[in-house]
């Protein structure tokens, strides 16, 4: 039995079971690997003029797709988004939309 | 002789796991009331107003955000307890499994109450079978004084590092519940001594070292994921042994996973849990009285199954009985039954076994009850003829 401690997840190999880490914890990658962003049907639109990079919508982000640089909200990932919407209900300022489809999303925009 | 001067109080069943809780002193307590665990909640909530503990109580509006509120904290670090009953454990059920596989080291005490329907809010054990499979460790109580001493243990055996699981302690409704006993307790200092510090291998807090908890697992990992969890419950027995001991060298109680009664020379034994396990000693001292050589086992853990112990104890019985007070509709035999036939299987032990169903919905089963389950095991040791394997005690119109 190895130490089940928290680890990385060794992705180049396949572990076997003593070799998953504790809990399925896994050390920050999250979900990122899951490209979900073929699952849109509808998607974010940002408001620039009234974002305030508050970063509310980083945080609420379950598929880690905002994007973010400097410290600045700078856009969406088009390989994450799944267009749930969270980011535009819980955006403070209003500043992100929803549109129909599964739209573009460039970083930056 | 060493001289133990403990202060020794009259407590209920819920009053006793309401003051080990106090003494544990736990980081969050997220709980809703139900009967029969109502007074466990409302004696905390009283310890809590009265800031005779420093834990974040928070009041949820079921027993679905209950755990789920239990499962946040205790993955942010928290050392986490709950309480819950019945109907109550049956909304958490989701959420069981998931406490268990994210190894989260939550203790709760559950009240066993039958399920609906029809509505009863008595006694059985169906509730806490039905979340056999969830990946908790699970304890049952035969009295007062169990409760607050496994409610304690309980916090040492999910957080020991090799454990990393959540613990139920389960204790009879209203008959541990609400029956006032005399226990003793003890002292807030020995408790804390004890338990130790919460040193929590998941905190979804520490910003310096991020992790993702209950991310998906796709075919490729999900197989190994469940194994691990499983097998790190079946490795837990060695842990409850030991925290039991070590509680046993300290504190001058034990309970061992099983507690075989009267057994070593035994020819016929009950297997029960629970509160039973007490009314069935009182008969086994009858029969002995009498020279028919009776035993009976209880079982002190459940999950993981002692299978080793419990073939043990019954490898020499003549025939033996598995008595619980829960059912397990279209299976070959109730919960309780199917693993004690599974443990004589494991071990190669070969024993004249029937199931005896009884007390569904709180209906009492006192002694006499029992005496007859002992007559009828006399009948299969004399003639060496099981018969009916599923037999339902005190039911009427069954024969
Ligand atoms: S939550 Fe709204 S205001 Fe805050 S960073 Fe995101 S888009 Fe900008
Ligand atoms: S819609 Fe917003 S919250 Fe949902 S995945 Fe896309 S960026 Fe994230």
């Amino acid at each position: 039995m190895k130490d089940d401690s928290i680890r990385k997840l060794d992705k180049a190999k396949l572990p076997a079971w003593d070799e998953i880490p504790l809990g399925w914890a896994l050390l920050s990658e999250g979900s990122d690997d899951f490209k979900t962003g073929g699952w849109r049907s509808q998607h974010p639109v940002l408001d620039p003029e009234k974002c305030t990079s508050c970063l509310f919508c980083w945080i609420y982000c379950p598929d880690s797709a905002i994007r973010v640089k400097d410290g600045k909200m700078a856009g969406f990932d088009e390989s994450l988004c799944k267009g749930c919407g969270i980011c535009s209900t819980e955006c403070p300022q209003g500043a992100i939309k929803m549109a129909e489809g599964a739209g573009a999303l460039k970083e930056g925009e | 002789m060493k001289l133990l001067t403990r202060k020794v109080v009259g407590l209920t069943g819920d009053g006793a796991a309401a003051e080990a809780m106090r003494q544990i002193d736990p980081d969050v307590v997220a709980a809703y009331p139900i009967t029969p665990q109502t007074e466990i909640v409302e004696k905390f909530a009283e310890y809590v107003a009265g800031g005779l503990v420093n834990t974040e109580f928070i009041c949820v509006e079921s027993e679905h955000s209950a755990i789920s509120a239990c499962c946040g904290s205790s993955a942010a670090g928290a050392r986490t307890v709950t309480a819950t009953s019945s109907q109550g454990l049956a909304l958490m059920h989701e959420m069981l499994y998931i406490a268990a596989a994210n190894r989260l080291p939550i203790v709760m005490i559950n009240v066993n109450r039958a399920l609906s329907a029809p509505l009863n809010i008595h006694n059985d054990q169906s509730d806490t079978f039905g979340s056999r499979d969830a990946g908790w460790i699970q304890l049952y109580c035969e009295n007062v004084q169990e409760v607050y001493d496994t409610t304690i243990q309980g916090i040492r055996i999910a957080e020991h590092p090799e454990v990393q699981l959540p613990v139920m302690v389960c204790l009879d409704g209203f008959i541990l519940s609400h029956s006032m006993e005399r226990l003793e307790l003890l002292s807030d200092a020995e408790v804390k001594d004890f338990i130790g510090a919460f040193r929590p291998r998941t905190n979804l807090l520490d910003f310096d070292k991020p992790i993702t908890l209950g991310a998906a697992a796709m075919p490729e990992y999900y197989f190994e994921h469940r194994f691990a969890q499983s097998y790190a419950l079946d490795r837990a027995l060695e842990r409850v042994v030991a925290v039991d001991q070590e509680f046993g060298a300290k504190f001058a109680r034990s309970y061992g996973v099983v507690e075989a009664y009267r057994m070593d020379d035994a020819e016929l034994a009950v297997v029960t849990l629970g509160s039973l396990a007490g009314t069935t000693k009182f008969v086994v001292d009858r029969f002995r009285e009498e020279g028919v050589k009776a035993g009976s086992l209880k079982i002190k853990l459940f999950r993981p199954f002692p299978i080793e112990a419990v073939a043990a104890a019954l490898k020499n019985v003549k025939a033996a009985a598995v008595l619980e007070k829960a059912i397990s509709p279209g299976a070959p035999g109730p919960a309780l039954f199917s693993d004690v036939l599974g443990a004589l299987y494991h071990q190669g032990v070969k024993a004249s076994l029937i199931s005896y169903v009884a007390g569904l919905g709180g209906r009492d089963v006192p002694p006499k009850s029992i005496t007859r389950i002992y007559n009828h095991l006399q009948q299969i040791a004399e003639t060496g003829r099981i018969g009916r394997i599923l037999n339902y005690l005190d039911l009427r119109g069954w024969q």
